[in-house]
């Protein structure tokens, strides 16, 4: 794991190393390596001066954190409550099938990991899958083979 | 001082004393799960739930997280707290069936059935353990994990923490690790007879001690 | 930029501000907010740059991308100043049009403009739009007028006036006053007296003095987003109510909780921070008065319960989200053991116009006991999706239907779902009920932070009841047992009767668990949790017994209980439904009638998407 102590701690400090600045400073760490690895844990738990239990347990706690690496494309399907009354569970489950995983998991090639989320506040083109950063509005199940076409033909990183 | 009136009992106690210790005062005694009195109250099985009456509405809290106030009315055994206690222990026990202590408390309740799917967790999550380590100990390297249902008392990255001290004080302190009735069936179980019984300790969630004993055996690091 | 040192210096800029500015010149105003984005907005306001340069125009008109204006069904859109001509579903290809017709000649494109779905009238002015004119838009009105990272943009509507008056002309009691006679209840849910909550804060003892105000813009609820297109639209009205609330309490540290899920809210808040340090109006010496105030961002991580106060102020402290009880209240004993004031971001953005044009003006509005207007997101089954602000005591059908402009698809009302997770559903029968936090409260529900679903006969209530609950039992913190295993058993029950296996006993024993589940939880996530499922089976009882009794889901929703059949009338046998089929269920011959096997069939639903002849139903 090419994990660097040096730059955790230049993300903590670039927060002054506080504690109310766990959160942004987890994520952040999660940005740069697409998860949260053990090693940038502990140095963040260091830098901090906070016990290390402390800092799993907030790793854990909130679900914008994953502790296990994630794929090269995110899926997210909206889960809202005007998407969920316009059809998102069926969108959901087309996306499951298609993927072969569940919510919260990545594909075996590491290709994809599938989130759902609980509000985009794009309420008119509910339900909504967005693919790494683009919102495809007014899905339903049948459009969603051909979105993730797209994604597929893509060359591995 | 403040007075306040539990029971239809006038009591006078310290400002800052908890609505729980204010009743152990007057000798009621209000049944608790996650409390303890060395260690700060944390409110989390609420099975020391009051009513509390204001005017023509009432609430109920837990007694032990409940600071004492001025002309307070209260009630530790009313038939809301009762029904809400009830549901409570059985909530438990669907999560938890393997507890002596819980069997005895459902018992005296008059819990005779479970309405509910058995989720076993071996943990009522209590959080004893993880404030004696804390607060007793001054380790603090258990703590809780995840949320929800997922929720867990374990330690980071599940090895056990350079603070551990083995000092089998989590074990010694949870009050659901120990041997239940062995009759076969949960609802045998209900029965109270061996009340008076002193439990064997078998600790069904292992937190790492390294000096666990126990006739089920466990994982040593 | 020097730092403004003093009221005087502030109203001298602004003046100069506004006296650059020509309010005749035409100016072009896109929505940028979040809906749009995904509409591609971005694209729409490049073309428009491209074209305005080409025709030699950059001089003669304006170009402003602006926070959400509200009306998201009909984005990308636009209001064209002065005269205000609305356009709506706009693309880039349309602009050479508009740039050429109406903002050169003035001439209107027709197929541009809006039309009433029931009325079927077109409207050319903002004004007339159904969708706008029954709103009273006092707070969210000014998204449109506003650049959000342009700190002059807000200067020139006033911005930052009441702040002087606060400062320079009244004392910080004398605020907390004006907020008590306006009547402003708290527009994050709970709807306690916002003036009363000052107070309590500002007379709480305080060894060090130190006491902190939080905004919070956790914003959990699914299908509200009100906050955030506030947040992100006018970030100032917000910061500016908190410096006067930070004055008000005697605070001189103040937090904005931004949710995980808004990044450009806390891009453009930064902005916005930064850009009022610089003119001297965040900081030490504000204005020059003296007091001093500054505001730090904290970030959520993906947790519904962190928008709880007790639980948002463990986020902060870099602790697991989970709420601890009460009393202490967070205004004696909060962030650090500080005394702390936590507001919701539309209450504090409500501050300034308070203070602005009195709490006499403003206690003019609403109803007895709720007072102003509250901005609320409409969605779910409504023509007219988009985020409304309305006076209190409206009443519910003229939001659905005025504003909202009915149900789409000619389908018949259900329900209208106001509080989120935490408030109920309102059926057809108190359509009537005027918007105000007590009458919600009596029908079963609560204001909530201002989501509103609307529901049709499509929709299956017992299922909207067990998606609420599941949705909580992912958000529980898992601290007390009646939240943590209750609402689980709860969604165990709701889950067997959508599946088929419900129980007679069912209903007694959700309502059981309901009324304890509410009244022994450790917070107000538990402690409202079980109003969904108890507001549902109070209205639509008898969906939940044809559920149980006739294995029937009357709505036709819940997979186990409905059945996909081919229509023999409209079939044409174009095998399209047998090949999109994933298991192969579907077989007949070319031209001849289609059957479906039932025993394969997983109701994905994947043939009624593609059959062009509308020949599969759902029974």
């Amino acid at each position: 794991m090419n994990n660097d102590p040096e730059r955790v701690a230049a993300i903590a400090n670039k927060y002054g190393c506080s504690r109310d600045s766990l959160v942004s400073i987890l994520q952040d760490v999660q940005s740069e390596y697409r998860y949260l690895p053990e090693d940038a844990l502990r140095a963040v738990a260091h830098a901090l001066d906070l016990p290390l239990i402390q800092v799993y347990a907030v790793a854990t706690f909130f679900k914008a954190f994953s502790l296990k690496p994630r794929g090269e494309h995110i899926v997210t399907v909206c889960l809202g409550t005007a998407c969920h009354v316009r059809g998102a569970p069926a969108v959901l489950d087309e996306v499951k099938r298609q993927l072969g995983i569940g919510p919260g998991e990545t594909s075996q090639d590491k290709r994809f990991t599938l989130e759902t989320v609980n509000c985009l506040g794009a309420c008119a083109l509910g339900p909504i899958v967005v693919t790494d950063d683009q919102y495809n509005g007014q899905i339903s199940p049948g459009k969603v083979k051909k979105i993730l076409k797209e994604y597929k033909k893509l060359p591995k990183e | 001082m403040v007075e306040l009136t539990i029971d239809g009992i006038k009591a006078r106690t310290w400002e800052g004393t908890t609505v729980l210790e204010a009743a152990k005062e007057m000798g009621i005694t209000i049944p608790t799960l996650c409390y303890h009195p060395g260690l700060t109250p944390y409110g989390a099985c609420r099975v020391c739930l009051v009513e509390v009456v204001k005017g023509d509405r009432s609430s109920l809290e837990a007694s032990c997280t409940l600071p004492v106030e001025e002309g307070q009315v209260i009630l530790t055994n009313s038939e809301k707290v009762r029904k809400a206690r009830k549901l409570v222990v059985e909530l438990l026990l669907s999560s938890c069936p393997n507890s002596k202590t819980l069997q005895d408390m459902a018992s005296n309740m008059g819990i005779n059935k479970i309405r509910f799917k058995i989720k076993d967790r071996g943990c009522i999550l209590c959080g004893l353990c993880v404030r004696y380590c804390k607060e007793q100990m001054k380790s603090g390297g258990i703590g809780f994990v995840d949320r929800g249902t997922s929720r867990t008392v374990a330690t980071a990255f599940g090895v056990t923490p350079e603070e551990c001290r083995n000092c089998g004080g989590c074990e010694w302190i949870c009050p659901v690790c120990e041997r239940a009735c062995l009759a076969g069936n949960l609802l045998d179980g209900l029965c109270g007879g061996c009340q008076n019984v002193m439990p064997v300790e078998t600790c069904p969630v292992c937190t790492g001690c390294s000096e666990s004993v126990g006739p089920q055996g466990h994982k040593v690091y | 930029m020097t730092r403004l040192r003093s009221a005087i210096a502030l109203e001298q800029l602004r003046s100069r501000i506004v006296g650059q500015r020509d309010p005749e010149k035409a100016c072009i105003s896109i929505c940028g907010g979040t809906g749009c984005h995904a509409y591609k907005c971005e694209d729409v306001a490049s073309a428009f740059k491209e074209e305005i340069e080409r025709q030699g125009l950059t001089d003669q008109v304006e170009l402003k991308v602006t926070g959400c204006h509200g009306f998201c069904e009909r984005g990308p859109l636009m209001v064209l100043y002065p005269q205000k001509i609305f356009y709506q579903r706009i693309n880039p290809g349309d602009v050479p049009e508009i740039v050429a017709e109406t903002v050169v000649k003035g001439h209107i494109v027709e197929r541009l403009l809006y039309v009433d779905p029931i009325s079927d009238k077109k409207a050319q002015f903002e004004e007339d739009v159904t969708f706008y004119k029954e709103q009273q838009r006092l707070v969210f009105g000014n998204n449109g007028l506003i650049a959000p990272t342009d700190i002059e943009d807000y200067l020139a509507i006033g911005g930052y006036s009441a702040l002087s008056k606060v400062l320079f002309e009244m004392q910080p009691e004398e605020v907390i006053e004006e907020i008590k006679k306006s009547g402003l209840r708290g527009r994050g849910g709970g709807g306690f007296p916002t003036g009363r909550k000052w107070e309590a804060c500002h007379n709480a003892p305080s060894y060090d003095g130190i006491r902190h105000i939080i905004c919070n813009a956790d914003e959990g609820d699914p299908g509200a987003y009100m906050d955030r297109s506030l947040l992100e639209g006018n970030p100032h009205s917000v910061i500016e109510g908190m410096i006067i609330g930070a004055y008000a309490i005697g605070s001189r540290s103040g937090y904005v909780y931004v949710r995980h899920e808004y990044p450009l809210a806390v891009k453009n808040l930064i902005v916005a921070l930064d850009q009022a340090r610089a003119h001297g109006i965040l900081g030490d010496n504000i204005l020059g008065s003296g007091f001093g105030f500054d505001i730090r961002i904290s970030r959520g991580g993906g947790s519904f319960i962190c928008g709880e106060e007790t639980g948002l102020i463990a986020s902060v402290e870099g602790k697991i989200g989970e709420p601890r009880p009460r009393p202490p209240y967070p205004a004696i004993r909060g962030l650090w053991g500080k005394p702390t004031n936590l507001n919701n971001v539309e209450t504090w953005a409500n501050v300034p116009l308070i203070i602005s044009r009195g709490a006499d003006w403003y206690s003019q509005i609403g109803t007895d006991g709720s007072k102003g207007t509250k901005i609320f997101s409409l969605v779910g089954k409504i023509n007219n999706t988009g985020l409304v602000e309305v006076p209190m005591g409206i009443t519910l059908r003229k939001i659905v239907y005025d504003i909202g402009g009915g149900i789409p698809g000619g389908k018949r009302f259900k329900a209208v779902q106001t509080g989120g997770p935490s408030g109920g559903c309102i059926p057809e029968s108190q359509l009537d009920l005027p918007v105000d936090f007590d009458r919600l409260i009596e029908a079963g529900s609560i204001m909530g932070s201002g989501g509103m679903i609307v529901m049709d006969e499509g929709t299956c209530m017992v299922d909207v009841a067990r998606y609420f609950i599941k949705f909580l039992t992912e958000e529980s913190c898992g601290k007390c047992v009646p939240c943590r295993e209750g609402l689980d058993r709860m969604l165990d029950v709701l889950t067997d009767i959508t599946e088929g296996r419900g129980k007679e006993e069912d209903i007694g024993l959700l309502e059981d668990l309901g009324s304890v589940i509410k009244e022994a939880s450790l917070c107000a996530l538990g402690g409202t949790a079980p109003n969904p499922v108890l507001s549902t089976i109070r209205y639509f009882r008898d969906e939940y017994e044809a559920h149980i009794g006739e294995k029937r889901c009357p709505a036709g929703v819940c997979k186990a209980l409905i059945t996909f059949t081919i229509d023999e009338e409209k079939c044409t046998g174009c095998r399209v439904c047998a090949r999109e089929c994933p298991q192969g269920a579907i077989s007949g011959e070319k031209k001849q009638l289609h059957k479906i096997d039932q025993d394969e069939c997983i109701k994905c639903g994947l043939c009624r998407d593609s059959c062009k002849f509308d020949a599969i139903t759902v029974s």
